[in-house]
């Protein structure tokens, strides 16, 4: 072994302390790396990359069956452009009923043996693919809460069909085309139509160039040559789909880059810190390498070194637990974004090993660079305390503390390397900020949740078949409901409510759609009606409505209409102009924004049948919720209406933040605390010798555990006074980033989330990180023997 | 004869390699006697001294001070030990260069949960007592060899220790300043101060002792009553 590699070898393993954090510090930060990139590359133009895996259709087209043959069809596959078809794949529009009794929307169910394929190649999500009559696969949004999808298992009613047929959820799967709502055997397809006939075939096409609408119009134009004229029933072209497929898939780019920032300075700072403090606290031992004959070049290359090899294998048990970590993440997200991402993208992993490594040399090779400048004869002698001037002002003024001299002792510590003091406050700011900001982010995007929670108890449409309704949970089982849902009688379910004890408020919803001018398609509308509509809105400006007349909307209405509060827009209901005036900006991310919420008496004139097709009630506190329940649904038996809880499903998206932010909070805190660590064996070593004489002069080993973790409570405090506020303002940034890239303005419930006593709280994180950073070196402090201290050099 | 201060019975000191640092010492002290350890570097001085000192425990042997076994203590009990009973002077005289003189000499005090007020005057008494009360707002980085060895004998007094423990406590000065902590150990032993003082000072052994003993190879090699020399 060569001199260097011999020098190499012993300061790795004399510096096992160092050697350990760097390993560790480089390790967090590479799985955190892994994570994030990993993350960043699947939030990156997801619905391109899940169509490329899914082969998915430039063109969905429906076809007459009466216009088109299947054969006709099938030749279609050969024309010009046409790289890839599928189909013809029988299809029919359903109506059906989920157990809940809850109607869902009609749905185009399409008949598919196999999901594969050469065009839309479908992922199946849960379940298995469909075999036989009466099972179904549906298709899922990651999007929608969970409460509003089918789940395997469900029996799904078909009522408006002769003879009220069921069918099964056996699978759920996901088709980046959005080519059916759901898929059933071909054969089965028939039996779905009220006529009992196949009244429309689906074609499934890939063209050679399909990259703008004029492409994918030629490509259309082609296949319906050889058809007769009439065949086309309707066409969907990909770039359309793509266009409707943003949302939440760009809320993680914000929160994954500041984590990502965070864990890079945080690694850079530490490893520069740990390899300065090697360099400080081995500076005798570099001035007898220069005295033996080693170069600057050479001294500042064992130490670089020295620094290389633990990062190298923590780096390399980064890659492998970032790269175990992410599969549960990536199954959140591929139910999100609908990908089939399998693992951590290769060129993600290459760039995060290289880029680790070539960090750690740059911030190695900088901090070695003084032990290759310092002059041998200074270094040979070198003092093993600070030099006389540093922090005497702040030992003379802590002696005057009413504490003990030990605790004394240690508040002075800091002020004798002031340098490295701000390292170790560095380091806790960045613990503190990461936490505050990931407890603040939660709690936003809870806040976001608590949006869509718009009372206690939630009165629906429909009585359970069999059995006593639910006297608590939120209903369901399969067989509930017999047939589609109709409004209850309004003026019974309203008495009920009211002659209910516990009741403190309750507000009608009447969906219904109406047209906007200057907006093509319609827009969702509630109409309510009782007192308490605004209960779980957060008002962003303006005031909810008081009167008919008056309606409140979303960021992004306001944005789609050029209006702001205070304007009139004209809406079409049932073909009657209605004025009405915008009074208030809500959060409501429900329509996308597009939801308008206004008095059921402002659709009075237009719709005098409108009624309310579910209530939301809100209890007075100290109600007890099961026994309203039972007591309502009593009440409601002569109702066709049931009583129950609302869904308390938390959105995915909101789930997979939040396990991540927990995972590289918790990374980022324990990085903070490995550099107090490493801070504290540096000057627990520097001041070896002072502590011998501490102990010599009866310092018991309490007292020098007291003194250890004193050093750290100065440079706890001050960073945790620097580390909150800046959380604050990060979580501040990235929540207001994640409503500007989905287009809402966010309420000051879901922007202004601290309390006072929070901030306190987290500020006085950084003293525990600082504390827990301390413990193990202040052990490790009071063990050591004094004789042996005494004698060190 | 005085009461015994020190005793050691048979006390060994072995480390891993090599022959043992002490072998089978016995020797007793007693209360005002002023003993020079001497003996030639490796002779096991100042294992003798971190014994009595508890800084280290003995293989095998017990060690006995005022009463306490010193050998049967743990980390907390030797260093409350310590504070009670014992006061050290080093040859590097080891003052913590960041507190001031006062500070340094407060030190044991209030580590033993004196007050300040009090460690405060305790220390100014002893400040005076050695002539250096001038420098007590001072770091010990200026002060020359000799009054920094003041400081650390006025912080080994300041508990009133029943024994003062000193290693070398001329070795880092120059011949001037080594008289002058000479005449100081010399006036303390005078006061009733039972001192140990290992050194290889033979100038020093004859003015200050009432007593040597001479070690090599971790043994007793001569035990030396002195006539006194003033």
């Amino acid at each position: 072994m060569s001199a260097l590699g011999t020098i190499v070898r012993s300061g790795v393993g004399r510096r096992r302390v160092q050697t350990v954090v760097i390993g560790l510090v480089v390790m967090i930060a590479v799985t955190a790396a892994v994570l994030g990139g990993s993350l960043m590359v699947a939030s990156s133009a997801p619905f391109d990359r899940a169509f490329t895996q899914q082969h998915g259709a430039h063109l969905t087209a429906q076809f007459d069956a009466g216009m088109a043959t299947a054969a006709q069809l099938s030749a279609t596959a050969t024309a010009a452009g046409v790289t890839a078809a599928a189909g013809p794949f029988p299809m029919a529009s359903i109506t059906p009923v989920a157990p809940s009794g809850r109607a869902l929307r009609p749905i185009m169910v399409v008949g598919r043996a196999d999901p594969g394929g050469a065009v839309d190649s479908v992922s199946v999500t849960d379940g298995r693919w469909v075999e036989g009559p009466g099972e179904i696969v549906v298709h899922v949004d990651g999007r929608l809460p969970g409460a509003l999808q089918p789940r395997v298992g469900d029996v799904l009613s078909l009522s408006e069909l002769p003879g009220a047929p069921t069918v099964t959820v056996v699978g759920t799967a996901r088709s980046v085309s959005q080519t059916a709502g759901g898929w059933v055997m071909p054969e089965q397809v028939a039996a779905l139509t009220p006529t009992g006939v196949v009244e429309g075939y689906q074609m499934l096409y890939r063209f050679a160039s399909a990259a703008t609408t004029a492409d994918v119009d030629a490509g259309r134009a082609n296949v319906l040559a050889s058809l007769p004229a009439g065949a086309l029933a309707g066409s969907q072209s990909w770039l359309t789909t793509r266009a409707n497929s943003a949302g939440q898939t760009v809320l993680f780019v914000p929160f994954l880059i500041a984590f990502g920032v965070l864990g890079v300075l945080m690694a850079v700072l530490i490893i520069g810190n740990v390899i300065a403090g090697a360099v400080g606290t081995g500076t005798r031992r570099i001035g007898i390498l220069k005295a033996l004959g080693f170069t600057p070049h050479q001294v500042v290359r064992a130490y670089t070194v020295q620094a290389l090899v633990p990062a190298a294998v923590g780096a390399g048990l980064g890659v492998v637990a970032g790269n175990i970590l992410i599969m549960p993440v990536l199954a959140q997200t591929n139910e999100l974004y609908g990908t089939a991402d399998s693992g951590v993208t290769p060129w993600v992993n290459a760039v995060v090993l290289a880029g680790a490594l070539a960090v750690v040399m740059l911030t190695a090779g900088v901090a070695a660079s003084r032990a290759g400048r310092l002059r041998t004869v200074d270094v040979l002698a070198v003092g093993r305390t600070p030099g006389p001037g540093r922090g005497h002002l702040a030992a003379r003024l802590t002696s005057w503390l009413p504490l003990p001299r030990p605790v004394t002792l240690g508040l002075a510590h800091p002020f004798a390397r002031i340098l490295r003091s701000a390292t170790i406050v560095a380091a806790i700011a960045f613990g503190v900020a990461a936490a505050t900001f990931a407890v603040g982010l939660g709690v936003s995007l809870n806040q976001v949740q608590a949006t869509e929670r718009h009372g206690d108890v939630v009165i629906q449409p429909g009585r359970p078949q069999g059995g006593p309704p639910p006297g608590g949970g939120s209903g369901g089982g399969p067989g509930r409901v017999a047939g589609p849902p109709e409004a209850p009688d309004p003026t019974a379910v309203v008495a009920a409510i009211l002659a209910q004890p516990g009741t403190s408020g309750y507000a009608g919803i009447a969906p219904t759609e109406v047209t906007v001018a200057g907006i093509t398609a319609p827009v969702d509308a509630i109409a309510f009606t009782g007192s308490n509509s605004s209960y779980g809105y957060r008002m962003v400006s303006g005031r909810w409505f008081s009167q008919p007349g008056e309606i409140v909307v979303a960021t992004p209405f306001l944005a789609a209409t050029g209006t702001t509060i205070g304007d009139t827009v004209v809406l079409t209901h049932h073909g009657h102009p209605i004025t009405v005036r915008i009074v208030g900006e809500a959060f409501n991310v429900e329509s996308r924004g597009m939801q308008l919420l206004m008095a059921a008496e402002t659709l009075a004139a237009s719709d005098p049948n409108l009624r309310a097709m579910e209530y939301t009630i809100t209890l007075t506190p100290g109600t007890d919720v099961n026994s309203y329940l039972k007591e309502l649904n009593a009440a409601l038996s002569s109702v066709d209406a049931t009583a129950m809880l609302p869904d308390d499903d938390t959105a995915e998206f909101i789930l997979v933040i939040n396990a991540l932010t927990a995972l590289l909070t918790l990374m980022l805190v324990t990085v903070a605390a490995l550099g107090v660590l490493n801070m504290v064996v540096l000057e627990t070593r520097e001041r070896v010798h002072d502590l011998g004489v501490h102990k010599a002069l009866g310092m018991t080993p309490r007292q020098v555990v007291a003194m250890v973790v004193a050093s750290v409570i100065v440079t706890g405090l001050i960073g945790g006074a620097i580390g909150v506020p800046v959380g604050v303002l990060l979580q501040r940034w990235i929540v207001a980033e994640m409503g500007d890239a989905t287009g809402f303005q966010l309420p000051a419930s879901v922007i202004d989330i601290y309390l006072p006593t929070d901030l306190v709280l987290f500020g006085l994180g950084g003293l525990l990180i600082a504390i827990a950073g301390a413990l193990l070196p202040a052990g490790w402090a009071a063990r050591t023997r004094t004789a042996a201290a005494l004698r060190t050099e | 004869m005085n009461q015994p201060v020190i005793e050691l019975t048979d006390v060994s000191r072995r480390y891993e390699a090599g022959p043992p640092a002490l072998d089978g010492v016995s020797l007793t002290i007693a209360a005002g006697e002023a003993v020079a350890i001497l003996g030639p570097s490796g002779s096991g001085k100042s294992t003798l001294l971190n014994l009595i000192a508890g800084l280290d425990r003995p293989s095998e042997g017990t060690v006995t001070v005022s009463g306490v076994r010193v050998d049967e203590l743990g980390e907390a009990g030797s260093a409350r030990y310590r504070r009670a009973k014992i006061g050290m002077v080093f040859q590097f005289f080891n003052l913590l260069d960041d507190l001031t003189v006062v500070d340094n000499v407060m030190l044991p005090a209030q580590l033993a949960g004196t007050t300040r007020a009090a460690a405060h005057r305790r220390a100014a008494e002893l400040l005076a007592t050695l002539g250096i009360e001038r420098h007590a707002r001072a770091y010990p980085g200026r002060l020359s060899g000799g009054e920094r060895q003041r400081v650390a004998v006025a912080r080994a007094l300041m508990n009133r220790p029943a024994l003062l423990l000193a290693d070398e406590p001329t070795g880092a000065l120059d011949s001037a300043s080594g008289e002058d902590v000479q005449r100081l150990l010399t006036q303390l032993h005078g006061e009733g101060q039972t001192i140990v003082l290992v050194t290889h000072d033979l100038a020093l052994a004859e003015s200050c002792a009432t007593r040597t003993i001479q070690l090599v190879d971790g043994r007793v090699s001569t035990d030396t009553a002195l006539e006194p020399t003033r």
